[in-house]
């Protein structure tokens, strides 16, 4: 949607300045029609395409071309074949959110209540890594563990590592590359949400018998709740759907559903069961979204 | 949450050398005050002398420099807002948005785990007649409703101090007049020692058994509103309370019970029990409603005092007429005429004398320095914000 930026009200009104009021009542579709015109071509349009690929007849090829079929049986044949990748892929990105909810709750937080005059430069530190490709940092982490690194020479100095025993390469390093590349998604909207919160709010609990945890638990958590909502939606969504991370910081042990994808379009050329993948992660995603949603009450996301 | 409110021995609360210090600027300045049980109490003045910091170390909200807040025999002072048996109604009035009504008055009561709460909460939201309002939200209620919520959400806890910070400021007139009696009725029935911060004199008179003026983080006087109002101690609660025609005037001592005093040349006397300084510089003062007008000096009963001037205003106001009146030396008097209907107008710009009985009067010590304060008099604090 940040197309339409371009369109906005600083371009001038393509209408001329003595336009009548029929082409004045259609300017503002005129404005939308870019950035719509933009969806449809680039996701929409290849979205029909990937849901009618997931149909495909999965015996021809790509030399051979594929024969629409409407093979339904491509998404049970994927389910089975990878429901641990699905799992794992949940599985991780929910492992990270809680470590992600640990460490950027506190975070933001303090940079919204407690940070005064250190605000703005704190925010910016969290969003500074986005500067850089996330494969870059990605890789760093992949120094930062690596066998021979420091990092696991110290750990297996102090004994909280086997002699034999390594960080690379295990789930542990997938997740907490998951929790490190999204972080800032969680943190930015719970920085909102909490930087608005009123601290007489909290004077007036504390007035109230509310010790300080209680008084969190009562008013700051649920006046945060909004931010909280929209930050895990954006750290989870892309979460589950990530290969970097799997990819680099694991091994096929830890694949979640997207090195499933990427290997069945780039490597497999399984173009049918690509697609029934792809398509089966955005449906599982959204029946998950929208049912936490309903659950968490619709009247959190304000 | 142990130890707290109910079972405790209340006594009256005592402010002991109180001070608070924010960098440079002392809010609160060595302030030693009793307030007695079961009072309503308020502390009057305008923004920024202290009163709302005062009220704050009360809470627990902000902790004193120096100095003691004593309950009884216990210094709470050092306590943790949430383990005093003191509650506030704020100014915002901080109701919890994602409560409902009724949540908001039982949340107290919740943390400190006494159940059930439904009676009590209703027998409260009835008390301020918001039966069947407690499944709202704040936001659906107006801002008088609102303001009661505040109230009973304090008071449903029964502690043994009930502080408001100018609970009635984002009112309009009308429910705040109606809310001052309100107030007043629920202190009486349940017993409290309300503590009531306000920068309006109207109020803290309407409501307050004793009234504190504080001026620059000290109180100037402390008495019953019409003790304070008929003699006040200093020239700023001459004019922050009411207003008062203030004459920069010298005494000359006291002969026969009065003092004598000469201001701009003329003699004048007022009682001694009036007087709160008998030589040196001093203001001479009487109340606006105090003076009358008349055409001539020879229709001013005896023993009465009057200057002569020149009316230089007529503001109708309904019930009474206000009259500025130009003294010979320059000096504005003003003058409050009731609409008795008895007493005919007088015009604009014809000469007339005001006239007071002494007993009215009162003198109030004045630095050399001062400049006559009727000139720069401070208007009505009414609607200031704090």
């Amino acid at each position: 949607m940040t197309l339409l930026a371009p369109t906005g009200p600083g371009q001038p009104p393509p209408a001329p300045p003595a336009a009548r009021s029929g082409s004045r009542r259609l300017l503002p579709y005129l404005l939308v029609l870019p950035g719509v015109a933009w969806l449809l071509v680039f996701f929409g349009v290849p979205l029909g395409q990937l849901a009618a690929a997931s149909l495909y007849d999965p015996s021809g090829s790509l030399s051979t071309g594929y024969a629409m079929t409407w093979a339904v049986g491509n998404y049970a044949d994927v389910l089975q074949a990878y429901w641990p990748q699905f799992l794992r892929s949940f599985g991780y990105a929910a492992l990270a959110l809680l470590l992600a909810l640990l460490l950027g709750y506190p975070l933001a937080y303090a940079i919204a209540q407690k940070a005064g005059r250190w605000k703005n430069l704190l925010l910016v530190c969290v969003v500074a890594p986005m500067f850089t490709s996330f494969l870059v940092r990605t890789l760093a982490w992949k120094t930062i563990l690596s066998d021979n690194g420091v990092l696991v020479g110290l750990l297996r100095d102090v004994h909280l590592l086997a002699p034999d025993g390594r960080l690379l390469a295990t789930p542990f390093a997938v997740v907490l590359g998951l929790t490190y590349t999204f972080l800032p998604f969680l943190v930015l909207p719970l920085y909102a949400s909490l930087e608005r919160l009123d601290r007489r709010l909290l004077e007036a609990a504390s007035d109230l018998y509310a010790s300080p945890v209680r008084a969190f638990r009562r008013v700051t958590l649920p006046l945060s709740m909004p931010g909280l909502v929209a930050g895990a939606l954006l750290f989870f969504i892309p979460a589950s759907g990530d290969y970097i991370n799997a990819e680099l910081l694991g091994t096929p042990n830890e694949y979640m559903v997207g090195n499933v994808v990427d290997s069945a379009f780039l490597v497999r050329l399984d173009y049918p069961q690509g697609a029934a993948l792809s398509v089966l992660l955005m449906v599982a995603i959204l029946a998950m979204v929208f049912g936490w949603l309903r659950g968490a009450g619709t009247e959190a996301v304000r | 949450m142990t130890g707290m409110a109910r079972d405790t021995p209340t006594g009256d609360l005592r402010l002991a050398n109180l001070t608070r210090r924010f960098g440079t600027l002392t809010a609160v300045d060595d302030l030693s005050l009793t307030i007695a049980q079961g009072s309503f109490f308020a502390l009057l003045g305008a923004s920024g002398c202290g009163k709302t910091t005062t009220l704050r170390m009360i809470a627990g909200l902000d902790e004193p420099t120096s100095g003691q807040v004593l309950l009884g025999d216990r210094d709470i002072g050092r306590l943790r807002p949430y383990q005093r048996p003191v509650n506030t109604v704020f100014q915002s009035y901080a109701l919890f948005p994602h409560l409902t009504v009724f949540e908001n008055v039982a949340f107290g009561l919740r943390r400190r785990g006494i159940r059930p709460v439904d009676a009590e909460v209703n027998r409260m939201l009835s008390l301020v007649q918001l039966d069947g309002y407690g499944p709202r939200r704040p936001a659906q209620l107006s801002g008088g409703q609102q303001q009661r919520v505040a109230l009973i959400r304090a008071l449903v806890n029964r502690p043994q101090v009930l502080l408001l910070d100018e609970p009635l400021g984002a009112l309009d007139l009308t429910l705040r007049r109606q809310m001052q009696i309100e107030l007043k009725r629920i202190q009486t029935e349940v017993g409290i020692t309300f503590v009531h911060v306000t920068h309006d004199q109207e109020e803290a008179m309407t409501m307050a058994d004793t009234v504190a003026v504080m001026n620059a983080g000290g109180i100037e006087q402390l008495g019953a509103p019409a003790d304070i109002y008929e003699f006040p101690a200093t020239a700023f609660v001459a004019n922050f309370l009411g207003r008062s025609n203030l004459l920069a005037a010298e005494a000359g001592g006291t002969s026969g019970g009065d003092v004598a005093v000469t201001a701009h040349g003329t003699r004048f006397s007022v009682p001694a029990g009036r007087s709160r300084a008998d030589h040196g510089p001093v203001h001479l003062g009487v109340r606006p409603e105090k003076l009358n007008l008349v055409g001539s000096a020879d229709q001013v009963p005896v023993g009465h005092q009057h200057v002569t001037g020149v009316v230089t205003d007529a503001s109708y106001l309904g019930v009474s007429t206000q009259y500025l009146l130009r003294t010979g030396w320059g000096t504005e008097l003003s003058v409050f005429a009731a609409n008795t209907g008895t007493s005919a107008r007088v015009a604009v710009g014809s000469e007339a004398v005001a006239y007071w009985d002494p007993r009215h009067a009162f003198l109030l010590p004045r630095d050399a320095v001062d400049t006559d304060p009727t000139a720069s008099a401070p208007n009505e604090p009414v609607g200031a914000s704090s």
